[in-house]
């Protein structure tokens, strides 16, 4: 989610405007002029699209150099809807990201499965993996410096595949917060803050569902 | 068949050592031509990718002494370069074309030590002579006839530009004019990207008369273009490691494109041919 205040400028028609496009086109198209920047320039972007079937424009300009940018869009998938309420939430707690990264970076990735257990008594708050070497459980205490908000009602012990959540450490590298929810199903909500240079703030979400097999048998 | 050349001039000797990193990156052999006056590198790709010929000419070698007017040699250009890598303070090189056991060129660097004594390193690189029947082949081609004549914008963001595109498409469209504009361009299904230049300036003998009769009378806001392989275009760039004195390029619409890039003393001509 980026919000419109990013933006110096920001103007929809109409309710809400979605269509699906090759993200690798437009991560090569906004990065036209290079990914590292020379001290003292800067890159302007102007985006439009003026509707169904038309292309998103893109005008990027650095130093003078105009690159016009014609990305053809497709029709919008359907968005998979995991059903997450958030007023189903069972357990919640807020981390800063900077305690997760060490130990995301560090997940025994011979493991299948990452399970995260939430309680109001110990462990609180644990993440272990089952790999070739043996399982490692990692525990994060209530009292802990880096837990910001712990709401957690029930226990809950749920498996997620480890592939699964793999690219979320892109979105935990960039944030400096995260908020893990899970639901009565087991269901598994991700929500990465982000802050950018200019100090505004935008969301990743992941949103994961139990690893059926197992949590089958535990039922 | 003697050649026999000297350089004592230390940024004589790293310019030369500059254009044969900049040529082992480009060809794995390449055609050296001596002449009793200049060095050339030619690098013709001709039988593997139709085409991207490169020529580059030296000038300040002392006492090339060469029996027939010209030699041609076929030689590895990394390894020249390798050999060059002692030469970095080194007081003199001296080159010779030797024949012991096969043809090579004995590079020979003469490097300070601190006993009286120089310490001479000696490199001897394996080179096939070229007969004279083949001349032909490497003949320099003749500067065509071009529709416009401009100079390259900044090669830092031209490079930046045709790497990005590269990942989007395989051709390119160089198009420029004589008022100073020229514009990159990519099409594919997916997207289209075109990069605009300005004010980039054009050659004083692109207007006047010359040898220029297409581009005499030519509309200065008519743009001359040609659609490249882009993978040439990015090795061409991505192969200067220094910013060239001057930069320029001529067009022959639809037919080829002829950059020349002027380093000091050294120029590089490279000429990319038009995709059918």
């Amino acid at each position: 989610f980026l919000q419109a205040e990013i933006f110096q400028e920001f103007a929809v028609q109409g309710e809400s405007v979605t269509f699906r496009i090759n993200l690798s086109v437009l991560l090569d198209c906004l990065t036209i002029f290079g990914t590292s920047s020379l001290p003292g320039t800067s890159t302007a972007l102007r985006m439009c699209y003026h509707g169904y079937g038309h292309p998103l424009v893109l005008f990027l300009e650095e130093g003078g150099v105009v690159t016009v940018c014609k990305i053809n869009t497709q029709e919008p998938d359907e968005l998979l809807d995991f059903d997450f309420c958030s007023t189903k939430v069972v357990n919640k707690i807020i981390l800063q990201s900077e305690g997760l990264r060490e130990a995301f970076a560090e997940l025994d990735m011979t493991s299948e499965v990452l399970q995260i257990t939430m309680s109001p008594e110990k462990p609180y708050f644990r993440l272990s993996t089952f790999g070739n070497a043996g399982s490692a459980h990692l525990d994060y205490p209530r009292d802990s410096d880096l837990m910001e908000a712990f709401h957690c009602s029930q226990t809950q012990t749920n498996r997620y595949k480890i592939s699964l959540l793999k690219p979320s450490t892109k979105a935990l590298a960039l944030s400096c917060k995260v908020s893990i929810r899970t639901d009565a199903q087991g269901f598994l909500s991700l929500q990465y803050m982000i802050r950018n240079e200019d100090g505004q703030i935008c969301f990743v979400e992941y949103y994961c569902c139990p690893d059926e097999d197992i949590s089958e048998a535990e039922v | 068949m003697r050649f026999r050349a000297k350089i004592v001039d230390l940024a004589c000797l790293n310019h030369f050592s500059r254009v044969i990193n900049t040529i082992a990156k480009l060809a794995k052999t390449c055609t050296l031509r001596l002449t009793v006056s200049k060095l050339y590198f030619i690098l013709n790709d001709k039988v593997a990718n139709g085409g991207v010929s490169m020529w580059c000419d030296l000038c300040q070698m002392e006492g090339v002494a060469a029996e027939h007017n010209e030699i041609y040699l076929e030689l590895v250009p990394e390894n020249l370069s390798r050999a060059l890598k002692t030469a970095q303070s080194a007081k003199t090189v001296k080159i010779k074309l030797t024949n012991k056991h096969c043809p090579c060129l004995r590079v020979a660097v003469e490097l300070p030590s601190s006993s009286s004594n120089s310490r001479i390193v000696t490199h001897d690189i394996p080179v096939g002579v070229i007969p004279r029947r083949l001349w032909n082949d490497f003949r320099e081609p003749s500067v065509p006839d071009f529709d416009v004549s401009i100079y390259l914008p900044v090669l830092r963001t031209m490079k930046s530009v045709v790497e990005r595109m590269k990942n989007l498409s395989n051709s390119i469209v160089i198009e420029a004019n004589l008022s100073g504009e020229m514009n990159l361009k990519i099409e594919t299904d997916l997207v289209s990207v075109t990069t605009h230049f300005k004010d980039l300036g054009n050659p004083p003998w692109a207007s006047e008369g010359g040898c220029l009769s297409s581009a005499q009378g030519r509309d200065r806001e008519s743009m001359a273009e040609a659609r490249i392989d882009i993978k040439k275009l990015q090795h061409l760039l991505a192969g200067q490691q220094v910013n060239p004195t001057k930069a320029l390029c001529n067009i022959v619409s639809k037919r080829i494109v002829h950059f020349i890039l002027l380093h000091e003393d050294v120029s590089l001509q490279y000429f990319i041919p038009a995709l059918a």
